[in-house]
């Protein structure tokens, strides 16, 4: 398993040759999606949110990965990669907007390269694929872009893990299959989903290189995601292939908030799953490197407070949707009878107000 | 060869297929095939006959034997802008690839609210009536219209095969275009060998009547024009409208139709529970119940699994079958 960090932050593998100031970045933006989870999970709780997934603990993983990618690469997430979409250029109000029920939060900014997050699981894998077959066909090595996929453990026991991963052997895709082994699918256990020694190992299958790294150790997530990137872009020996890199990590929290995870699992493996925990992993490294110190971190916490903070304000003060936007965005022209039940439930509304609609808020 | 006049050429449905794809393929790089055997051996149905010496192997594509992996790359194709044309080899064996299609390429323009739109056609062979084995005989087009984002097309005829599809290849939209397989080689017609566009959601009427409307579609508008022309020598005249598309369904050209017989019998092979002829019904019944002579008929399959080919012609609605509904909606 590629470690660059042991649990106290000590150096045990090959450092990545990255700057002060990304170096920095990496711990601000983990720190940010950590926050960004607190303060997702006491929304809901308070009944200002509806069911959202928490991704505590997922950090290292999702802020490594989604750091390695090049300007022009893609990423196609899963429902848990709040922090790889948000480094990726999604804004937190999105994803905020997204899991308080409103379709808005699912625009992705035209600048940036994130695919719309897959509630279904592993049914995003062979989108993936497919996007970065679509630009092999179209563009051939006149450009060298990546599209890296995130799923989780439960999803290798999915048809279309397979399917994807299969057809991403056979015609040699610029993909980065990047499994987030969170070791629980809701309250099944890893062991549970397959007899396999490791998830990475599944990629003998396809015909391509399965790597397995500390998915809490962001240093070494970041070099097994470049090298994988590497070899889906711009090989040494020039066949790009695709990776499947199998981050072992643990999620803190429960599945999603309407999930108890005190019903499968001990507190004791909790614990012990907390002292790896990434983000002390990182700032104990970036103190010893003489990046950080606490004034820094002071800092940087208080930036983030206020980030998310302001993220919060502008998703809350979104006002609710028009209704009738649920009649838009199904085809490019509305069919007829689409319009038809549009302007039935425009008169239904009007004449009985959205009073007669809406719940006791 | 010239491309001014208004050359045509004798095809067939399945020939018909071909000649849209090829046709697409020529004026448009985008477009690509993909598919179980669509490559060197041009389709279990020689739909991509010749396609793959004339448009090379990454355009024309054989894949692993997965529909999942079929529609989901493809899906990821579309949203990358190629316009891929997979193709189901029967539309029996899609469901491995049902959660792709209802999950994905229905909804990823609402999703995405459009930032992400799907260019992309499932063609799939369907229907009953030749003598096949067990899942290769389905009508399921009820599953695809009941899915909003998808557009679902069903031609009968040569020439509605061809600007239909290439309607569908051009439209902005997913479209799921099901084959009536049953009628690929039955019968020529005149196709041009230009490009043209039969428009998607039109409606058109195979024979004028004024006594009694039949409703139909796909491989069953034979039966139903032949029903047709039998009663005529009984001295009802029956008006056979072909939908062509079922979703989205050309309401006013039912309604219209309806509006001048005041009865209707509806025909389709897939089973009745669930199946369109129940939306046509409460179609008349909202819009055109003041007309109303008789009640409408429905001659579909029945509400059993496909039965093996030993008793399939029992099963799928014939002429004799489409009469009787058409008399039983007369006579009342």
């Amino acid at each position: 398993m590629v470690q660059v960090l042991d649990e106290e932050g000590g150096v045990v593998g090959d450092v990545p040759d990255l700057s002060e100031e990304e170096f920095v970045a990496m711990y601000r933006h983990m720190k940010l999606a950590r926050h960004f989870d607190e303060r997702a999970v006491s929304l809901q709780r308070q009944g200002r949110m509806g069911t959202y997934p928490p991704l505590s603990g997922q950090e290292g993983a999702q802020i490594g990965s989604a750091l390695a990618l090049s300007e022009d690469d893609w990423i196609v997430p899963s429902y848990r990669e709040h922090g790889a979409a948000m480094v990726r250029g999604l804004p937190l109000k999105q994803t905020l907007l997204y899991w308080m029920g409103d379709e808005r939060g699912s625009l992705v900014p035209e600048d940036a390269n994130v695919f719309t997050p897959a509630v279904p699981i592993a049914s995003q894998i062979p989108h993936a694929t497919g996007m970065a077959w679509a630009d092999k066909l179209r563009h051939g090595d006149e450009t060298d872009r990546a599209f890296l996929c995130y799923f989780g453990d439960g999803a290798t026991s999915e048809g279309d893990f397979h399917e994807g991963l299969n057809f991403a052997g056979v015609f040699d895709t610029p993909n980065v299959f990047f499994c987030n082994n969170n070791q629980w699918a809701i309250s099944v256990p890893r062991e549970r989903q397959t007899n396999s020694e490791t998830l990475a190992q599944k990629a003998v299958a396809y015909g391509f290189e399965g790597v397995q790294v500390d998915g809490m150790d962001p240093l070494a997530v970041y070099a097994a995601t470049t090298e994988a990137l590497e070899k889906a872009k711009d090989p040494a020996d020039g066949e790009r292939r695709p990776t499947l890199i199998e981050a072992v990590q643990y999620r803190f929290g429960a599945h999603t908030t309407a999930d108890d995870p005190s019903q499968y699992r001990e507190d004791e493996e909790v614990q012990r799953w907390k002292a790896r925990d990434p983000i002390p992993r990182l700032e104990r490294f970036l103190r010893d490197q003489g990046l950080l110190d606490d004034d820094r971190v002071e800092t940087i916490e208080a930036s983030v407070r206020e980030e998310v903070a302001d993220a919060i304000d502008a998703a809350e003060s979104t006002v609710r949707p028009e209704p009738s936007s649920m009649f838009e965005h199904v085809y490019a022209e509305q069919p007829p009878e689409l319009r038809r039940q549009s302007e039935a439930f425009a008169r239904v509304r009007e004449e009985y107000g959205d009073e007669a609609f809406l719940e006791e808020q | 060869m010239s491309t001014q006049d208004q050359a045509t050429q004798n095809l067939t449905i399945v020939q018909s297929v071909r000649d849209a794809l090829a046709t697409e393929m020529t004026r448009d790089d985008d477009v690509l095939v993909m598919g179980e055997d669509v490559g060197k051996n041009g389709g279990v149905f020689r739909a991509t006959e010749g396609l793959h010496d004339e448009f090379g192997e990454d355009r024309v594509i054989d894949t692993p034997l997965a529909e999942s992996g079929i529609v989901g790359t493809a899906v990821g194709m579309a949203a990358m802008g190629l316009k891929p044309v997979p193709e189901i080899q029967f539309s029996g064996f899609a469901y491995p690839g049902f959660d792709q299609i209802v999950s994905h390429m229905a909804r990823l323009r609402t999703r995405s609210r459009s930032r992400y739109t799907l260019p992309m056609v499932l063609r799939a062979p369907y229907g009953g009536g030749i003598r096949a084995p067990e899942h290769h005989s389905e009508s399921k087009e009820a599953f695809y219209a009941h899915e909003a984002g998808l557009k679902v097309v069903m031609p009968s005829t040569p020439y509605d095969t061809k600007g239909l599809l290439i309607s569908a290849i051009r439209d902005p939209d997913p479209v799921v275009f099901m084959e009536p397989k049953l009628i690929y080689r039955a019968f020529r017609g005149e196709v041009p060998e230009d490009d043209y566009e039969v428009p998607i959601g039109e409606a058109t009427t195979r024979r004028e009547g004024s006594d009694v409307s039949v409703f139909t579609y796909g491989a069953m508008t034979r039966p139903s024009l032949e029903a047709a022309e039998e009663l005529a020598d009984e001295g009802i005249d029956a008006e056979v409208v072909d939908l062509r598309t079922v979703s989205p369904m050309d309401r006013e050209a039912i309604v219209e139709s309806f509006e001048k017989t005041g009865r209707a019998c509806v025909v389709h092979e897939a089973p009745k529970t669930g199946g369109l002829a129940g939306e046509i019904t409460a179609t008349l019944q909202e819009e055109a119940l003041l007309y109303q002579e008789a009640p409408v008929r429905r001659v579909t399959g029945y509400d059993v699994p496909y039965p093996l080919y030993a008793l399939e012609d029992y099963y799928m609605p014939n002429a004799a079958r489409v009469a009787d509904g058409i008399k039983e909606a007369v006579e009342f």
